[in-house]
């Protein structure tokens, strides 16, 4: 996957808001890259920073925010120095589109599903009349919406909420789009209708040839759709690495902790493993590495210097001062311990692994 | 074993309707019935809309039952009952809701919000004794008894959701029923949460009917899980047997829709869609059936058959 250029690549990007005349610093130095037809995920806790990361991609930061340095290349232009609305049009919607947690704010309530959808075909297609109408029916039948002739007639209300995701994704890949962003696209659907639009996301991949990005706290659908995955906190990217690494061989003690607190790693009758304390506050300056306070086996370095980014292998990447060869060795948890066993067992002999159900 | 364990709650074929603006009737809840024995925690899992918070409320009397009964240590509580048990039930039968964002009252500080039961149960009181109770509910979830007088927007999700658990646990009750108490929390403070629930049924001796539509959540906390579907319980058995020998087509489904944090086992699974045209109700309707050990399946006879070969030939 990570094979070839890079077709986006963010460096060194600082986003800011201004708050009551105070600025918070909400990425803090945050680098990226995305690499043709791959699947990356973003992973991390509720403010971490992942929507402002991908949303200022698309120039849909919010009014108080802006880009303060670093930079975004994607097709010879630096997105992160994109100043005007105009300018921005030929990228969103376009080059690169997003589809957001609550189908409900990103459709109409007053038009019809096929107008919206209609909209795209004849904004970025050129496409009229019939067959722009032709059109619509049969992005509606790609997303896997029965009676799509009936269907293009109805309201937003009209759908349940798995349906108006589909919706959503439809008008979202419909400007056939080189980069998908979904910024939490399941989280509010039962299991069984997010395993379909995971389903559903993967089938468009191959057929339209996008590159997707996913937005999601959930490391079960993360485990499901990546190649890749980034794990933020507080406003940088702590480990990034082929999905496997990352699960099977994580480096950053905040992964280890994100990692061992989900229920599926815990064992019956004993506490899970639980993160104490709180994110670091973004208005003021972050000293070292921003997760040394909540980190019980934290080094004396952690709290003074701001760890580089190590290279464990040429896809996996961790900014945490464990991997400076003057580090003390520190065992990972004993989820993480186990994690590891795991990727050993199915090299030698993984076929046991793939029983389906069978490891639920 | 059940046979000797104590059943604090009972529910026999319960159905809970709505009265549509239409002018129909929606059941939502149609013939449930499972019991809950004392020190347990009881998973109640379905997907959105299968009825399981119109069961809870149902419990904690917030729903009326429209048929059936809801007993209580062996005493109906639906419907009309005496005041003496209505006031034991009040106090005994807890629930913590499903939105730590919504549920708390906006405009009353944190102080009457734990104590607002105390206020309805009647029980007379000093100021200073009421204070007391609330001190010691807030450090109980974690929380200084100080935030007594603050207002809920100035917490964060998880606190929130501790200081539901507080306004229960004010009560002392006996069975709780946590109604998805962490479904919207941020995934780094859900273990505090079941650890909290944990820790206080280990030392209060408490029951759980634990809500959720996240099974591997619920496999990691219950003793017993009961699985929903459209009003119906379909399949109930121990956590364990439910997850070695998921039987029922719907449960299979859900089990098999669960993402994984696991991407070898992630990108070889296959995830099973329930028809519920796959029942053949042409020969004999499905009943509540017992397929050996407490493991009970809504089948017919013929799925029943096939259920106790397949649990027999191991998993
Ligand atoms: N318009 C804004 N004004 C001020 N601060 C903002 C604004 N938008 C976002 N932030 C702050 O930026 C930080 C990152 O927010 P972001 O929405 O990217 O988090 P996230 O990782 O997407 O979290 P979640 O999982 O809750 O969606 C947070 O501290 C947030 O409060
Ligand atoms: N007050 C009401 N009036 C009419 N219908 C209702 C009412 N409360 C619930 N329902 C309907 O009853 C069904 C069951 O709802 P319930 O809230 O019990 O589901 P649930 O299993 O808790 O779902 P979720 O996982 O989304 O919370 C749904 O179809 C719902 O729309
Ligand atoms: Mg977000
Ligand atoms: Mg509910």
């Amino acid at each position: 996957m990570a094979n070839g250029p890079a077709i986006l690549e963010a460096k060194g990007l600082v986003i800011k808001f201004n708050l009551r005349g105070r600025t918070l610093t909400a990425i803090r130095g945050a680098g990226l890259e995305l690499y043709e037809g791959e699947t990356l995920a973003i992973v991390g806790e509720s403010g971490s920073g992942k929507s402002v990361l991908t949303k200022s991609l698309i120039g849909m930061l919010d009014r108080n925010g802006w880009v303060d340095s670093g930079s975004a290349m994607f097709e010879g232009r630096d997105l992160a120095r994109i100043k005007e609305e105009r300018d921005w049009l030929g990228v969103r919607g376009k080059k690169i589109s997003m589809v957001f947690q609550d189908p409900m704010t990103a459709l109409n309530p007053l038009l019809t599903i096929g107008a919206q959808i209609r909209e795209v075909f004849e904004l970025h297609h050129g496409l009229s009349g019939k067959k722009a109408d032709h059109a619509v029916v049969e992005m509606l039948e790609r997303v896997g919406i029965d009676n799509p002739e009936e269907r293009r007639r109805q309201y937003p209300h009209e759908f349940s909420g798995g349906m108006r995701q589909r919706v959503v994704i439809a008008i979202a890949v419909a400007c056939k789009p080189r980069i998908l962003i979904c910024d939490e696209p399941t989280t509010a659907l039962d299991v069984t209708i997010q395993a379909q639009i995971l389903g559903l996301i993967k089938a468009l991949q191959r057929d339209l040839a996008f590159t997707t990005v996913y937005i999601t706290h959930d490391l079960g659908v993360v485990a499901n759709v990546a190649d890749r995955v980034a794990v933020m906190y507080a406003g940088r990217i702590v480990e990034t690495g082929l999905a496997e690494e990352v699960f099977y061989d994580s480096r950053h003690p905040y992964t280890w902790a994100l990692l061992s607190s989900l229920p599926q790693l815990g064992v019956k009758g004993r506490p899970l493993y639980s993160i104490s304390g709180t994110p670091p506050n973004l208005f003021n300056e972050v000293r070292g590495d921003a997760f040394a306070p909540r980190n019980p086996k934290a080094l004396k370095v952690d709290f003074v210097a701001e760890p580089p980014e190590f290279e464990v292998s040429p896809t996996h990447r961790a900014s945490t001062w464990l991997l400076d060869p003057r580090a003390p060795r520190i065992e990972p948890p004993p989820a993480i311990l186990a994690m590891r066993a795991k990727l050993g067992g199915a090299k030698l002999g993984g076929a046991k692994l793939g029983a389906v159900g069978g490891a639920l | 074993m059940s046979g000797e364990r104590e059943t604090v709650l009972e529910l026999r074929d319960l159905e809970v309707s709505f009265r549509l603006k239409g002018g129909g009737v929606f059941k939502a809840v149609k013939g449930v019935s499972f019991s809950i024995y004392k020190g347990e925690t009881f998973g109640l899992v379905g997907e959105s809309g299968s009825g399981k918070t119109s069961i809870g409320r149902a419990i904690v009397r917030i729903n009326d039952a429209s048929s059936g009964s809801i007993l209580y240590k062996g005493r109906e509580i639906s419907g009309r009952i005496p005041k003496e048990l209505d006031r034991e039930v009040v106090r005994k039968i807890q629930m913590i809701f499903q939105d730590p964002m919504a549920s708390l009252n906006e405009r009353a500080k944190v102080d009457y919000i734990v104590s607002e039961g105390l206020y309805n149960i009647g029980v007379k009181r000093s100021e200073g004794e009421r204070r007391a109770m609330v001190a010691k509910a807030l450090l109980e979830v974690g929380l200084l008894p100080e935030f007594a007088s603050r207002f809920p927007h100035e917490f964060s999700g998880g606190q929130r959701q501790r200081i539901g658990i507080a306004r229960a646990l004010i009560m002392e009750p006996e069975l709780v029923v946590a109604d998805e108490p962490i479904s919207a929390l941020d995934v780094s403070i859900r273990a505090q949460v079941l650890n909290l629930l944990s820790a206080i049924q280990k030392a209060k001796g408490l029951t759980y009917l634990f809500i959720a539509h996240d099974l591997s959540v619920v496999r990691f906390i219950t003793d017993r899980i009961a699985v929903i579907n459209k009003g119906e319980i379909v399949e109930l058995a121990e956590t364990e047997e439910l997850f070695r020998n998921p039987l029922h087509p719907y449960t299979r489904a859900l089990i098999s829709a669960i993402p994984q944090p696991d991407p070898l086992v992630e990108r070889k699974k296959v995830v099973m869609v329930y028809d519920p045209k796959c029942h053949d109700c042409s020969t004999d309707k499905p009943a509540w059936t017992d397929v050996g050990g407490g493991h009970f399946v809504l089948a017919n006879e013929k799925e029943a058959d096939a259920y106790r070969a397949r649990i027999a030939s191991g998993p």
